[in-house]
């Protein structure tokens, strides 16, 4: 341990400006009536998404990589509109733009459609980042910068440019995009605006409902949104039905298996409470660290984060 | 030797890739939205001193090298190996050309230096930052002169040639920094 690890990485003045940012976020949904809840950190069970993963707390369940399956069983027992400013945390990711444990926005709106939450994002955002926003459906923003249709495209086209953009040998289709999208795509939107994207590959639906695009392709109905070559938010056409939920869990399994990774059991809270029945909703989480990152131009996370987890 | 999965990866981390031991430099952590996650990783090779960029998908790992740091004691040179002798243990180790590389030029014998050993051989032998070395050859400058003319060279008793300034005379014994090659100063004695 060196002498100053003790001290926080980020200045005083980022210390303030998250608070600032806290108190703007709360009077945000206080004045549009969406209500502030608290859910646990620590639970019996976590998601089964292939590419994020949770912390075990042996003998009492996981840490949280996210608040929505608490925030779910909410709505389906008629909280009307609500948000949370949560902790999550999530396994190995640690870097120049994440850290382990965050901080999560996240909020849902029963009865808006995936438009009019694009649109309450960037009533939130607009001013904050001061920057104008552009919106863009995946597949033809993908297209324009890679040249290849990510939904269409043979899997070893993809991987091969994949690697030509310096990609690890062996990635099938999707993973192929998301390098890709993150290496390429990210990087060449503009910094200076608000960029939604809409409209993701079917296959990266996780929670979202599904549809067809003009070409008949399946995409799902959720969107992203980037500034400043950081993602900032990423929100969804809440899926409804409990059995593509049980499903999608299965699904998510047999990924996890594949990639030597364990399964999850699937929350049965979850599936109980869609089988109640969730309301149609919107809903969106959005990273506040990343969100202060590009307020500030911060290039890494510590400089917003008191303690990253090598000081933690 | 143990294998690091890319969430134990760090700068300083030693790894085996493509035979060759390496040291992490970088690590940069990417990962697209709820997507694939990626580690884009720096590496130094150890033997050749290249630096590597190379993706990893997250998860993936590669096998520990058997790679340690030791400060060791530089005996003596028979012409084709140097000669470093642990301390501690007073085992010795024999370290070649290649391993030595431009350190050889500042090596003086009993001086204690950072030996990298990959499995149990040297790999590479960094010198003392500071030595303190005689002059064995240089012109005979100006007396009153002080730095600041851009000097002369000379030739220490180990081989290296470095700028002295004027007044600095042959027999002398001076500081030098090993990492920049320059004079520091006159060891008086």
């Amino acid at each position: 341990m060196s002498d100053a690890s003790w001290r926080p990485t980020a200045a005083h003045d980022a210390l303030k400006a998250r608070a600032d940012l806290l108190r703007t976020v709360r009077a945000f949904f206080d004045g549009r009536g969406v209500l502030e809840v608290s859910t646990p950190l620590l639970a019996a069970h976590a998601v089964s998404d292939e590419h994020i993963d949770a912390i075990e707390v042996p003998g009492h369940g996981w840490l949280q990589t996210s608040p929505e399956y608490h925030m779910k069983r909410l709505l389906a027992a008629g909280s009307g509109p609500i948000y949370q400013i949560a902790r999550a945390f999530r396994h190995g990711e640690a870097g120049a733009r994440h850290n382990p444990e965050f901080t999560l926005l996240e909020w849902y709106r029963p009865g808006f459609d995936l438009n009019a939450l694009v649109e309450e994002c960037l009533a939130l955002l607009t001013p904050l980042c001061g920057a104008g926003a552009e919106r863009h459906r995946f597949r033809e923003l993908f297209a324009t910068v890679t040249g290849l249709d990510p939904l269409t495209a043979p899997a070893r086209e993809l991987a091969a440019r994949a690697e030509r953009a310096g990609a690890p040998a062996g990635l099938n289709g999707p993973q192929a995009v998301d390098y890709l999208m993150a290496v390429e795509v990210e990087a060449a939107l503009d910094p200076a605006l608000l960029t939604v994207v809409e409209d993701f590959p079917g296959w990266a639906a996780a929670l979202a409902q599904t549809t067809e695009d003009r070409d008949g392709a399946p995409v799902a109905r959720r969107f992203e949104i980037y500034h400043r070559g950081l993602e900032l938010a990423n929100g969804y056409q809440e899926l409804l039905d409990a059995d593509e939920q049980a499903r999608r869990f299965e699904r998510d399994n047999e990924k996890r298996r594949a990639s030597g990774k364990p399964p999850m059991t699937a929350d049965p809270y979850l599936l109980a409470a869609l089988r109640a029945g969730l309301p149609p909703c919107s809903g969106v989480a959005l990273g506040l660290e990343r969100l202060q990152m590009a307020v500030s131009g911060a290039g890494r996370i510590e400089q917003v984060w008191a303690f990253p987890s090598e000081r933690a | 030797m143990a294998s690091y999965s890319t969430s134990e990866f760090k700068s300083g981390l030693k790894l085996m890739l493509d035979g060759d031991p390496c040291s992490i430099i970088e690590n940069e952590f990417v990962k697209p939205g709820k997507g694939q996650a990626f580690n884009r990783v720096k590496l130094r090779n150890l033997k050749t001193g290249k630096v590597i960029e190379r993706t990893f998908k997250s998860g993936d790992s590669l096998e520990g090298a058997d790679v340690l740091d030791v400060t060791m004691q530089y005996i003596y040179s028979d012409g084709e190996f140097w000669h470093f002798m642990d301390p501690n243990t007073f085992d010795q180790k024999p370290a070649g050309a290649d391993a030595v590389g431009d350190a050889k030029q500042w090596l003086k014998e009993e001086d204690m230096c950072e030996v990298t050993l990959y499995n149990g051989e040297p790999l590479s032998v960094s010198p003392p930052n500071f030595v303190e070395l005689e002059i064995t050859q240089t012109d005979p400058g100006l007396k009153g002169d002080t730095a600041g003319t851009g000097g002369k060279p000379a030739t220490l008793s180990t081989g290296a040639v470095v700028r002295v300034p004027l007044f600095v005379q042959e027999g002398e014994v001076i500081k030098v920094d090993t990492r920049t090659g320059e004079y520091v100063g006159r060891i008086k004695n």
